[in-house]
């Protein structure tokens, strides 16, 4: 009975499917056009940018990955990115290490810990920093920073020299080094990662920590069993998202790192660069080849980004049926 | 280990609010005792405030007093977190833990009094599961997530969960609300086997179901929207159901309510 009477039921919504309007007809065919713009667009600069990289690294006398120096304007050019990926990847490590652990507290401090009428208004200072310019903690961290913690690096070379990591090959020299970058960068992305898990510890059913609570949990026992690992997947892509950034910062290590070509173990030597500092100090005075290998660099730097937010991905799918989101 | 629960003269807040008032009762040690009245009379609010879970909500207050045997457990130098581990409590909605194991599940209170050798975890998680009628279900699959089980396995795991600690009380909020008429059955059925090792308090908006599992049954009902719940009877449940002393335990037994 059914299917004799389906041809006639299925008719009336396909004609009414051609019967559209013509306001309609022009959003859909604008909005498909604009979608169709904006990957012809991408796709144009992805292809331009990798035909000029490829091209500045093709003509490359050194070995793109591992030569220190950064001079495509000698005859024959010499580019490397060898002390750009060190200087990136160690001081974000830096950052992450410092910044991750303070903003998991603080976001439990203001949701767990603070009395409601304390943990408002540090939500709401923390989320004014998050918009805070980098260039004024570029100035900041010149200005401030680095004459300030020359005592600290004193410190850590005087007692934590064995570790080879904080030994300072000058102890007089300034505090214009990956370790000085990490810590201006860990305080850049303090506030994203703050707020960002402060919501998503917010999130937390009420009748999950109840669980906990009923069994006789106490309050930081409450935070280990249903709150962070509830959370955790939010907290990471909330360290995604400040990593994201300090991986790119460009002001703030512009203005305090001492960059020079050299790769170094002892983090407080005033020494090393990143990609996104080595671009803005090249591009203005490169020719048109310095230009392209400069692109080459970003397009490395691009790369490893993609690579830290899937390795995020796998992280957060690998446990997913043990996260909240089917509870 | 079952005790006996003396309350008297307690009242529960909500802010200012006085969600309940003046509330007085005794509780026998093993037997299953039945709270049935109108939405927002203070059923939940009062069975959480035998296990200091109400003063968990902001603003929540409890005067008046709560004996285990003989200790008050409002008592000023008696700490929640030791009451709760001794006044168990199974909640609405099935709440495992989402991010652990069904074994991690049971075996959770039990970490949290310390509980540390792989042998004696293994030996009390499995006569919880039993005891909750839940091992043969999932035996074969005690390291995978709780919130894989179905509504009804949830809640028992919430059970098992709960005796896994050996508390002295059990307390049930609505535990069947969410749940279909067979696992609703099998939750029943399990509730008069805990009554040899546990007092047990179970909150229920269906009739039926006081009548079929508990010895005796409290009414609370309250005056109008905004006022206080009060407890109206308590009294065999036998005796509820077939002739109460209050009209109104009889009107809203029989239906003839609002
Ligand atoms: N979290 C809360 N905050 C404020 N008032 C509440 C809260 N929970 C319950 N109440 C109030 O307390 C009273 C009793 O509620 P409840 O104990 O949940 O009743 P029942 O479980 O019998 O339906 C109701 O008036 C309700 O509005
Ligand atoms: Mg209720």
């Amino acid at each position: 009975m059914t299917t004799i009477e389906t041809p006639p039921a299925a008719a009336p919504p396909r004609k009414a499917a051609t019967v559209t309007r013509a306001g309609d007809r022009v959003f859909a065919a604008m909005s498909r056009g604009s979608g169709i713009l904006l990957l012809v667009v991408m796709a144009a600069i992805a292809v331009f940018l990798t035909v000029r990289a490829a091209s500045a690294i093709s003509k490359d006398h050194g070995n793109f990955l591992t030569t220190f120096e950064w001079t495509p304007s000698l005859n024959p050019p010499v580019f490397g990115i060898a002390v750009l990926a060190y200087g990136t990847v160690v001081s974000s490590i830096i950052a992450m290490l410092i910044a991750v652990p303070i903003a998991l507290g603080i976001a439990l401090f203001i949701t767990h810990y603070a009395p409601r009428r304390l943990g408002g208004p540090i939500a709401y200072v923390i989320d004014l920093l998050a918009a805070v310019p980098s260039i004024i903690y570029g100035l900041w961290g010149a200005l401030f920073l680095v004459p300030h913690l020359k005592g600290l690096n004193l410190w850590l070379d005087n007692y934590l020299s064995w570790t080879v990591i904080f030994h300072k090959s000058d102890p007089n020299s300034a505090a214009r080094s990956l370790f000085t970058v990490g810590i201006l960068l860990a305080i850049m992305i303090l506030p994203i990662i703050t707020n960002v898990s402060r919501e998503v510890i917010n999130q937390v059913p009420k009748m999950h920590q109840e669980a906990a609570l009923a069994l006789g949990a106490t309050r930081w026992e409450v935070i280990r069993l249903s709150v962070l690992p509830f959370a955790r997947s939010g907290v990471i892509s909330a360290s995604m998202l400040g990593l994201g950034r300090a991986l790119g910062e460009t002001m703030a290590v512009a203005t305090v790192l001492s960059a020079s070509p050299v790769l170094s173990a002892h983090i407080l030597d005033p020494v090393g660069g990143t990609f996104s500092q080595n671009i803005v100090a090249k591009f203005g005075e490169a020719d048109e080849f310095g230009r392209d290998a400069l692109i080459a660099s970003g397009l490395v730097l691009f790369v490893i980004t993609l690579l830290v937010n899937g390795a995020a991905r796998l992280i957060i799918a690998r446990r997913k049926e043990y996260s909240g989101a089917n509870a | 280990m079952a005790k006996r629960i003396d309350v008297s003269g307690l009242s529960a807040f909500y802010g200012t609010h006085r969600a309940i008032d003046d509330i007085s009762m005794t509780v026998e040690p093993r037997s299953v005792t039945a709270f049935i009245g109108p939405s927002g009379c203070g059923k939940s609010t009062f069975l959480r405030t035998l296990n200091r879970m109400h003063e968990v909500t902001p603003g929540g207050r409890v005067e008046g007093k709560v004996l285990l045997d003989d200790e008050n457990l409002y008592a000023s130098n008696v700490d929640p977190v030791t009451v709760r581990r001794t006044v168990g409590m199974v909640f609405q909605r099935p709440n495992p833990f989402p991010t652990m194991s069904i074994y991690d599940n049971v075996a959770a209170g039990l970490k949290l009094n310390g509980v540390r050798k792989k042998g004696e975890l293994d030996t009390i998680v499995e006569k919880s599961l039993k005891g909750a009628n839940l091992w043969n279900e999932v035996k074969d699959r005690l390291n995978r997530p709780g919130s894989g089980l179905s509504g009804g396995q949830q809640q028992r795991l919430c059970i098992a969960r709960a005796i896994a600690v050996e508390p002295q009380v059990l307390l049930m909020d609505e535990p069947c609300s969410a749940l279909d008429p067979i696992s609703t059955l099998a939750i029943e059925d399990l509730i008069g086997e805990l009554k040899s090792r546990f007092t047990i308090v179970i909150v229920t908006h269906n009739m039926q179901q006081a009548a079929r599992v508990s010895d005796r049954t409290a009414f609370f009902n309250l005056a109008g929207v905004g006022q206080p719940g009060k407890l109206i009877e308590i009294d065999e449940t036998e005796r509820i159901f077939s002739n109460p002393s209050v009209q109104a335990t009889e009107d809203y037994i029989s239906g003839r309510f609002g």
